[in-house]
């Protein structure tokens, strides 16, 4: 039955890849990827092998750490969780839970992130083969670590359905809910930066680590070869009990997912109310606008755009503390505008199909384009003006406040123009209304980065002036400057919004229909 | 929705009128014509050049098996697909050349897409008639009409994606109907409602029809498009097989008989003998 399964994940896997050469072409491309790093990884494992043992348990220790919480974390925050079998569907066959877990389990391994990690994991058997029985051990670790990294992953995912099945996670809060655990990184950086302060106390880390169930499994090697049987027991130990707890999470999430179907809702207003629709203005582009902004509050795939926004200020401060000042902490404001930009670029393919209901109404390209970037324009500015004042105010620094702001609005307007056209042309795998907002689409990983890099390169390009004399303001110290930046900003912003929307409206104008077909064919891809 | 007083209870009142078609200079264009569509998707004819002409004032009905390419032409006659070659003529309006034009005059409930369903349902007809450019109160005074001829005033604040299959067919069909088209395409529009709820649906479009309005429905059920269009066209593979009035059509037989004997396909087999042992 296992086996049917894993037969029935490449199936699909390659059905959908047939019906997209796009999405085949960015899955060869991550495999490529892959193996690149993987390759390096594994070149860097076997060197490892004629360094201290000390330095290569401190090395292995950290790398698993980082691995771990890479699997279980990434997914949250940028590619969104790979489930071609996803356990809904499955639930019609007579499959035992044991099954179904085992299961999933082993298809989770044979993904491409999966291999990636075995092989990777094998390699440490090459950085301990001087000592036979810590390189036996360091495969036996490795095993337990990579279940640790897969199910981990999946019971995070298993996690964020099962809590989509209560109505009041369904809404904004399914999504908040997930912030303070992708915070858990960048704080246990913090954290371990306080106890760290160099590099000698790195390999203090690694031992804290390593009674963690974040390092345990790569530290059973380190404590075989230098002979430490007890703590090596000890850590195996903590390594299985970690995989049990989190196959008992897993099993209990998913008993409550599968019979709880994702709840209705049942949120029920009078009739007569509609909301922001009797609010905004009574033309197509502030109905396209009062519907972006009520999606903004109910599908959570578009809640999870603004994770991105406390991690902005939270990285900065991080870096900041390092330099050992908060002068980084100022461009918040603009590297949220920058980021909120974007958002834009994803709506069509949010839309999926309902977006024909724009096509066979006959709405003008000009009139979805200002709708959408309205309905955006209603979060994001608020939020980049806090993101600029707040800093600013925080860190006493007024006099850059002009240069900071030409920043924002350069960035902010000129990204809106930018995605106003590449949303007019570019449609991306995203997960369906009603999927977990943390599903991808095969592919999805690679082919939204490349599109979302390209719109982010274009930005920064047309952004340049207003980035010169920002620079200059810094150099300078001159106010002058920092004035001379937001009046470029302005202008370049407003010419660059102005002439992406017509450029997009047109775009939209003539090639509706295609990218309905697209977004169909996306639908069950 | 300026009056926020529960309506009385639905005594038996008449129901509310029907959305009449917009008035219009008459003009001797038909309500649809189809010039030579086609379509492929890889190596599969979905639509082959394809012509038909619906009149104004016709109810008329499209049938044919699964997979014939009624949605396909369907789309290509409202705007939603391109054709690879062909034209749709609304009221003489070249709808590839003018689409705004052309759509401003159709009415489309069409199958395999979605809704925007995270609006309630009434929110979603409001948004449906704004974007069709409609006035604040205007709108307002249709969706309530609609909500009520429709029957779902009870469902009006219920997001669109907790409505049952028929249900959403519904609100489907009241966006279609908002900004009074003169022609109105309906793909599939009585797949998964309920006999009552069908009969009503068919009271609306008889009345749309009486007042002047035009009517396209595709429909599996033979039975039901015998009694309620009064044209009729058979496709099936990509191709009208026959086109005329529904008495044309059927030629003193049933439709559902002319039906199977044009397309074919009938077989009389029990089964395998497995699935007949339970």
């Amino acid at each position: 039955m296992v086996a049917t399964l894993v037969r029935l994940r490449f199936l699909v896997l390659r059905n959908s890849l047939k019906r997209s050469t796009w999405q085949l072409v960015a899955v060869i491309i991550g495999a490529l990827y892959g193996v690149g790093v993987l390759a390096a990884v594994v070149a860097a494992l076997i060197g490892l092998g004629f360094a201290p043992v000390e330095l290569a348990s401190t090395a292995l220790i950290l790398g698993g750490s980082v691995l771990v919480l890479g699997w279980i974390l990434v997914p949250l925050v940028a590619f969104g969780i790979e489930q071609t079998l996803e356990p809904a569907r499955l639930v019609v066959f007579p499959l035992s839970m044991r099954q179904l877990l085992v299961g999933l389990t082993v298809t989770g391994i044979l993904g491409v992130p999966g291999i990636v990690t075995s092989i990777a994991v094998l390699a440490t058997f090459a950085t301990w083969i001087r000592e036979p029985l810590a390189a036996v051990a360091a495969v036996i670790g490795g095993a337990v670590g990579v279940l640790i990294c897969v199910i981990g992953s999946r019971t995070v995912a298993a996690l964020s359905t099962s809590l989509q099945s209560h109505r009041r996670f369904r809404e904004l809060g399914g999504i908040l809910i997930f912030i303070p655990l992708i915070l858990l990184g960048p704080i246990i950086t913090w954290v371990s930066q306080g106890v760290a302060t160099s590099a000698d106390a790195l390999p203090q880390l690694a031992r804290a680590l390593s009674w963690s169930p974040l390092g345990a499994p790569w530290s059973v090697a380190a404590d075989v070869a230098i002979g430490d049987w007890g703590p090596a027991a000890a850590k195996l130990g903590i390594s299985l009990a970690t995989v049990a707890v989190l196959v008992l999470i897993w099993r209990r999430s998913l008993a409550v997912a599968l019979v709880t179907p994702p709840a209705s809702s049942a949120k029920r207003v009078a009739k007569g109310k509609t909301g922001l629709f009797g609010i905004l203005p009574a033309t197509p582009a502030g109905a396209i606008a009062a519907r972006c902004l009520t999606y903004w509050r109910r599908d959570p795939r578009y809640a999870r755009q603004l994770i991105i926004v406390p991690l902005v200020p939270v990285f900065l401060a991080i870096y900041s503390g390092n330099m050992g000042s908060l002068v980084l902490l100022n461009l918040t404001g603009p590297l949220i505008a920058f980021v909120l930009a974007l958002a834009l670029y994803t709506d069509i393919s949010y839309d999926g199909t309902a977006f024909a209901t724009h096509l066979a109404d006959g709405v003008r390209g000009i009139d979805d384009r200002l709708g959408r970037l309205w309905a955006l324009s209603v979060i994001a500015v608020p939020v980049i003006l806090l993101g600029t004042f707040i800093p600013v105010a925080i860190t006493d620094s007024w006099a850059n406040l002009p240069m900071l702001l030409g920043l924002a609005v350069a960035v902010y307007l000129t990204g809106l123009g930018v995605s106003a056209v590449s949303s007019s042309r570019i449609v991306i795998p995203v997960p369906q209304a009603g999927d977990n907002p943390f599903k991808s689409a095969p592919g999805a990983g690679f082919s939204t980065m490349l599109s979302g890099f390209a719109t982010w390169g274009v930005t920064m390009a047309l952004c340049l002036p207003a980035i010169v004399l920002a620079i200059l303001s810094v150099v300078f110290d001159s106010v002058l400057y920092g004035w001379l930046t937001l009046a470029a900003g302005a202008v370049v912003g407003t010419i660059a919004l102005v002439i992406g929307l017509r450029m997009g409206a047109a775009q939209l104008d003539r090639r509706g229909p295609d990218l309905l077909m697209r977004l169909k064919r996306m639908r069950s891809a | 929705m300026s009056d926020p007083t529960p309506s009385p209870t639905p005594a038996p009142v008449p129901a509310p009128a029907v959305p009449a078609p917009a008035a219009h200079a008459p003009s001797d264009h038909p309500a649809m014509q189809l010039n030579r569509l086609s379509k492929r998707f890889g190596d599969k004819v979905a639509v082959d050049d394809l012509s038909l002409t619906v009149p104004v004032g016709s109810f008329y009905g499209m049938v044919g098996p699964n997979g014939a390419g009624k949605t396909t032409t369907l789309s290509m006659a409202t705007g939603l697909l391109r054709p690879d070659a062909g034209q749709s003529l609304i009221h003489g309006v070249d709808l590839w050349a003018e689409p705004l034009k052309a759509k401003a005059l159709i009415g489309n409930l069409s199958d395999g897409v979605k809704l925007f369903d995270r609006l309630t349902g009434e929110q979603l007809v409001t948004y449906n008639g704004l974007l069709f450019g409609l006035d604040r109160d205007e709108v307002a005074e249709r969706v309530a009409d609609l909500l009520k001829l429709l029957d779902l005033e009870s469902a009006a604040g219920t997001l669109v994606v907790d409505y049952s299959a028929g249900m959403t067919k519904k609100i489907a069909l009241a966006c279609a109907l908002v900004h009074a088209p003169r022609l109105l395409v309906l793909d599939e529009p009585f797949e998964s409602v309920d006999p009552v709820s069908a009969a009503n649906i068919r009271d609306i479009l008889t009345g749309y029809v009486q007042n002047g309005g035009t009517v396209i429905v595709s429909s599996h059920v033979m039975d039901l498009v015998q009694r309620m269009c009064d044209h009729v066209a058979v496709v099936a593979n990509g191709r009208v097989l026959v086109a005329g009035t529904v008495d044309e059509v059927r030629d003193g037989s049933t439709l559902e008989d002319r039906f199977v004997d044009l397309v074919g396909g009938r077989t009389h087999a029990e089964g395998p003998e497995w699935l007949r042992r339970s």
